[in-house]
């Protein structure tokens, strides 16, 4: 029996994330992909603002804090200046959908060769529950206090769907943490992400439906059904795209 | 010894090669494309690398991401997308990384216009970015010093790990003058010697962190104290002028960059009719050469700021001198560049109404 521990890639720093929080097993899943490709030594993560913008203090790799929705560009200047390194961004709707949607959507496709963590949960958590561009149609946030209205709000973004229409993508693929055997799912996501970045083969990203029972107003277990009755209806789970582009 | 007939543009790019920088990270803009034409050509053939980026923005993100991982690197620009580039300047500057930044000016505000302007010296010396930083701002005044400046402002950057500025303008950025390199080999360094670069702990040592966050104001405090110790020690060790015929000048004229020739040839004409003048040129403009200012103008009681702008740089001038002189302003703006006559006018009208 294998023992069960903390992977050597995330530091001992408490998560400061809410209880039910999923930001926590994305976490562990990269950590342990990390750990068993043997690639800490040589990876950099990218965290922008956003609820894991404290992420540098939880993985034990060299890590570098972003501004807001910037993070793509970031990874890339570190990806140029060394080539041989891993580089992954870690990165929220809000940020990656909304503010940053220029640096992802020319960092795919330039086909960089970072792997994007891409956690949505449909809300800027860190800043109390806002809409974000990915916030349902109807979902009620602290700035759609009447729900999301297509007419004045428009509609979410599917940056997966988007992003594989990109020639520089290799990987485009949308799991979710929600139960166990879709945690396995993610984690073999993100492994073929890194995977990809190893053999130089494009840009990957990993879409990882999330959820935030803090700004939904639900307890862990009800944001868990939320996020399966609503987000994958909308959001389908499955791989986007796939192949390697050099 | 190689002479070369080359653009500034093309000298800034040439230099920066030369000084190591093995990452160029930009974004056309006129007056100061040639940079990123020169730097396409050159960089693919030498190992290193040139990349267009999607916006300002993003060049200077990927800048602050190459810096980090402890690379030599540069972006260059021009005043409206200097603007753009602000946001980052502040999280280099807050993540106490070197880079070299050029601005090669053009009026504003706004679209402003594609003529030279100095109209950028408040955003370079003051507030290129929120929070409390500051840039080492150098303005160069031909071609060759444009050339020497590259080097020195990386090392400088290196040395006290923050963001330098090359402030310089259309007129200089376009104009052809001969330069002289060294002819010492191109070698791009590592990050060996930064023992802070994120470029892979490689199970040596603990995780870097490339950061600018700190939650705990005490924290935040003691970071910001920390830099301006380092820049108190700049001031003292790095603070440049030049000054031509100022020591029994009775009017000097503070001037830097393109300006500060237009405004030797007027020094020259007005020293040809008998009238004591001097220039006084500011290489550095922050630290801005405040001892060196006051001991120029020791005889004189007058002062004229000679600038591409409506006065900006004017207000150090008169904070150096302390009030303690007669400080006029002439200025052309909008992309108009200053004739020596217009100076010399202004020179003999001071001189004339008895100043102060």
């Amino acid at each position: 029996m294998p023992e069960f521990k903390k992977p050597h890639a995330l530091t001992d720093a408490p998560l400061h994330y809410c209880p039910g929080c999923t930001h926590g097993i994305i976490h562990r899943l990269v950590a342990e992909v990390i750990d068993e490709m043997g690639i800490e030594g040589q990876t950099v993560g990218v965290a922008p603002v956003g609820c894991s913008v404290m992420a540098y203090d939880y993985f034990a790799c060299d890590m570098i804090e972003a501004a807001h929705g910037r993070a793509p560009a970031v990874a890339t200047g570190v990806k140029r200046a060394n080539p041989d390194t891993f580089v992954f961004t870690y990165q929220g709707d809000g940020d990656l959908a909304a503010i940053g949607t220029a640096e992802i959507v020319h960092a795919a496709t330039r086909g960089e060769n970072i792997t994007v963590i891409f956690v949505n949960n449909t809300t800027y958590g860190m800043t109390g529950g806002q809409m974000a561009p990915t916030t349902l149609p109807g979902q009620v946030t602290q700035t759609t206090p009447y729900g999301r209205s297509t007419d004045t709000e428009g509609f979410p973004i599917r940056v997966c769907e988007m992003l594989s229409t990109l020639s520089g993508v290799a990987l485009a693929e949308r799991v979710t943490v929600a139960d166990p055997a879709n945690i396995r799912k993610a984690k073999a996501a993100i492994r073929k992400g890194f995977e990809f970045q190893k053999n130089k083969q494009g840009f990957s990203i990993i879409e990882v439906l999330s959820t935030c029972p803090t700004n939904w107003g639900k307890s862990p277990v009800e944001a868990i059904q939320w996020l399966k009755d609503n987000m994958i209806p909308y959001y389908p789970l499955g791989v986007y795209k796939e192949g390697a582009i050099r | 010894m190689e002479r070369k007939l080359m653009k500034g543009n093309e000298a800034l790019a040439e230099a920066a090669i030369r000084a190591g920088c093995k990452c160029f990270f930009g974004y056309p803009i006129t007056p100061q494309t040639e940079i990123s034409a020169y730097m396409s050509k050159r960089m693919p053939k030498i190992g290193g690398v040139f990349l267009q980026a999607e916006s300002e923005v993003s060049a200077i993100n990927m800048v602050y991401g190459c810096a980090s991982s402890g690379i030599r690197c540069m972006t260059s620009s021009s005043s409206p997308g200097i603007s753009l580039k602000s946001e980052g300047v502040s999280y280099i500057a807050g993540a106490d990384l070197p880079c070299v930044i050029i601005n090669v000016m053009r009026g504003g505000p706004g679209l402003g216009g594609i003529q030279p302007s100095q109209a950028d010296y408040w955003q370079a010396t003051k507030a290129l970015g929120h929070g409390d930083f500051q840039l080492l701002v150098f303005a160069p005044s031909s071609v060759q010093e444009m050339a020497d400046t590259v080097q020195k402002a990386f090392d400088l950057a290196d040395q006290y790990r923050m963001p330098a500025l090359i402030l310089a303008d259309g007129l200089l950025g376009q104009m052809m003058e001969p330069v002289a390199f060294d002819d010492a080999e191109i070698k791009f360094a590592d990050a060996s010697d930064k023992e802070w670069a994120a470029c892979g702990h490689g199970g040596k040592r603990v995780h870097n962190i490339s950061n600018s966050l700190y939650l705990k104001p005490d924290e935040l405090e003691a970071r910001i104290v920390e830099r301006y110790q380092r820049y108190d020690e700049i001031k003292a060790k790095h603070t440049e002028a030049e000054c031509y015929l100022t020591d029994d000048a009775e009017l000097v004229i503070t001037a830097y960059g393109s300006v500060a020739r237009i405004a030797k040839a007027a020094v020259d004409a007005a020293r040809k009719q008998g009238i004591k003048v001097g220039l006084f040129r500011p290489i550095t403009l922050w630290p801005f050469p405040e001892k060196e200012l006051k001991a120029a103008c020791a005889n004189a009681d007058n002062v004229l700021c000679v600038e591409m702008s409506m006065g900006q740089m004017i207000e150090d001038v008169k904070l150096a001198l302390e009030c303690k002189k007669n400080v006029e302003f002439f200025g052309r703006t909008g992309g108009i560049i200053p004739k020596p006559a217009e100076i010399l006018a202004k020179i003999v009208e001071m001189t004339q109404k008895g100043a102060k």
